[in-house]
């Protein structure tokens, strides 16, 4: 087996606070949505790749609880603890090594029943770093500095991405939050750490993505045109964020050449036509476009400025709204995935990109984009 | 849906995972805070094939992936290569905010070291600004017995 593709997605709304759901029942939903996408039943399924964080789901192999709404019951299921691209990732290479010919992949989590404060403090190293007291939202806003320091990059344009992506939201019934907003009330918004406002920052979520791999031999009796993979690698930074330099990120410019050079792109400005990156923070999507070189270094946020990143502009980025309208972590990656999915069959409605061919998604896992996912997919095989 | 939970109750399970745990700091992060301790000096580790400095000390190079036999004191004023100002009280911090964090390269390190830094006007913190270490001798061996940083010049 040597190609695959993606042929079902199912996602579930993407809330503050699922208080109907569990996360077995979140999964059971997004795994059915998938399933009907595909055309497919259980029995189709020959294994199935959970996604979560312990830590998140207070609950020691959390993954292997949703199994049964899973449908993994007598199927080999594994588990990724990470963004759901590795998942995705780990369940490509078993359709790839010949012994599956489908995966089913979920990932989700439920940031509103815990604290994220405390959940992410927990990823610094216990003994030279996590009694300093710093999270998620203070390493980046870190980073943000870093990176602002270094290319000259703006608050202005940082707003802009929280402008843009709440409202592309306003047109995906999906997303948690759609907001017309102006780069004044981002600005205008409480001081987090500096330099990120409450509205340069992703929100909690609770939200949980299914999607279906199938190997090219089985994608003919699938209910829509299959999605197929052109290329997919990931890539990891030093662990300390002491030891990397925080304003680049070099890990994300390897995954992408590897990714980039699996699928042929030689020109990604003109050949990647849709784009869903991991903007968990309004600075990350500008640096994640510049260290994909999907832009040149430094010049994300004037490009943003002349509308380049809108839907209808140069390369749309995020116009399902990205993580900034909605950030269920671990499921983020995968939920990236799988609007690039959507919006390469032409079904997103109010945020369809006209007529593209080849899309990119991209998940994140650790600290201030530690590691990377990148997926290039295509509607043509 | 939001109009049907207004006429039920949500049941929610309240609990909390408490576990203690007791990790050894090992032979290298070990050596580091029983110096912090007894001799107020900060120690970093010396990768033989690249030649970095690495503070706090490490094992291992993640970039030639060797083993770090060299020990080398490194000083306790450094420069600030990337900082935050905690405004909103987060969870995870101890102290009251604002909290200033930096990345702070010490002169003689190649990485930077994680801390805080005090006596200082949050709205002067930047790129660039020479600090320098306080110590705590009643914090034992641990990473507060560098108290905090202060802006020197
Ligand atoms: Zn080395």
């Amino acid at each position: 087996m040597d190609s695959a593709a993606i042929v079902g997605v199912g996602m579930t709304a993407i809330e503050k606070n699922k208080i109907r759901d569990g996360f077995a029942d979140m999964a059971w939903e997004a795994v059915n949505l998938a399933l009907a996408d595909a055309g497919m039943s259980i029995d189709d399924i020959d294994n199935v790749v959970t996604t979560s964080n312990d830590f998140w789901d207070g609950r020691t192999i959390s993954c292997m609880a949703v199994s049964d709404a899973s449908g993994a019951r007598e199927k080999n299921v594994s588990c990724v603890e990470g963004d759901g691209t590795f998942g995705a990732f780990y369940g490509l290479t078993r359709i790839l090594s010949g012994s599956y010919g489908t995966t089913l992949v979920t990932a989700h989590s439920k940031g509103s029943e815990s604290v994220s404060s405390l959940i992410t403090n927990a990823a610094f190293d216990p003994i030279y770093e996590r009694a300093i007291g710093m999270d998620m939202v203070s390493a980046c806003a870190m980073q943000a500095n870093a990176y602002m320091h270094r290319t000259g990059t703006t608050a202005e344009q940082l707003a802009r991405v929280s402008v843009k992506n709440h409202g592309n939201a306003m047109h995906n019934p999906k997303a948690q939050l759609p907001m017309e907003i102006t780069v004044a009330d981002v600005l205008a918004s409480e001081m987090i750490c500096d330099p990120l406002h409450k509205l340069d920052c992703s929100p909690v979520s609770d939200g949980c993505c299914a999607i279906i791999i199938a190997g090219k031999d089985r994608v003919s009796d699938t209910a829509k045109p299959p999605v197929w993979i052109k290329g997919t690698a990931f890539c990891a930074d030093a662990y300390h964020l002491g030891d990397r330099d925080l304003s680049r990120a070099p890990a994300l410019t390897r995954a992408t050449k590897k990714a980039f050079d699996m699928a042929g792109i030689t020109d990604p400005v003109t050949q990647i036509h849709v784009a869903e990156l991991y903007d968990a923070f309004t600075y990350q999507e500008l640096m994640w476009l510049e260290a994909m070189g999907l832009c040149a270094d430094g010049k994300a946020g004037p490009l943003l400025e002349t509308g380049a990143f809108d839907i209808d502009g140069r390369l749309p980025v995020n116009a399902s709204g990205g993580l900034l309208s909605g950030h269920p972590v671990i499921a983020a990656g995968l939920i990236r995935m799988a609007e690039v999915v959507r919006q390469l069959r032409g079904e997103t409605g109010g945020v369809q990109v006209k007529n593209p061919t080849v899309g990119v998604a991209h998940g994140v896992n650790g600290l201030c984009g530690q590691s990377h996912c990148v997926w290039v997919l295509s509607s043509e095989f | 849906m939001s109009s049907l939970l207004k006429q039920v109750e949500p049941m929610v399970y309240s609990s909390q995972i408490s576990v203690p745990y007791t990790w050894w700091a090992g032979d290298t992060a070990g050596r580091f805070l029983k110096t912090l301790r007894d001799e107020q000096t900060i120690m970093g580790t010396r990768c033989e094939s690249c030649n970095r400095v690495f503070v706090p000390p490490r094992k291992t190079c993640p970039a030639c992936f060797t083993e770090n036999e060299t020990w080398t004191a490194v000083s306790d004023e450094g420069t600030v290569v990337s900082f935050t100002v905690a405004r909103r009280q987060l969870a995870a911090i101890a102290q009251k905010v604002p909290v200033i964090y930096a990345l702070i390269r010490l002169d003689g390190a190649d990485t930077a070291l994680l801390h805080t830094i005090a006596q200082a006007d949050p709205d002067d913190a930047k790129i660039g600004m020479r600090v320098r270490a306080c110590f705590s001798k009643k914090a034992g061996a641990t990473i507060n017995a560098i108290s905090h940083f202060v802006p020197i010049d």
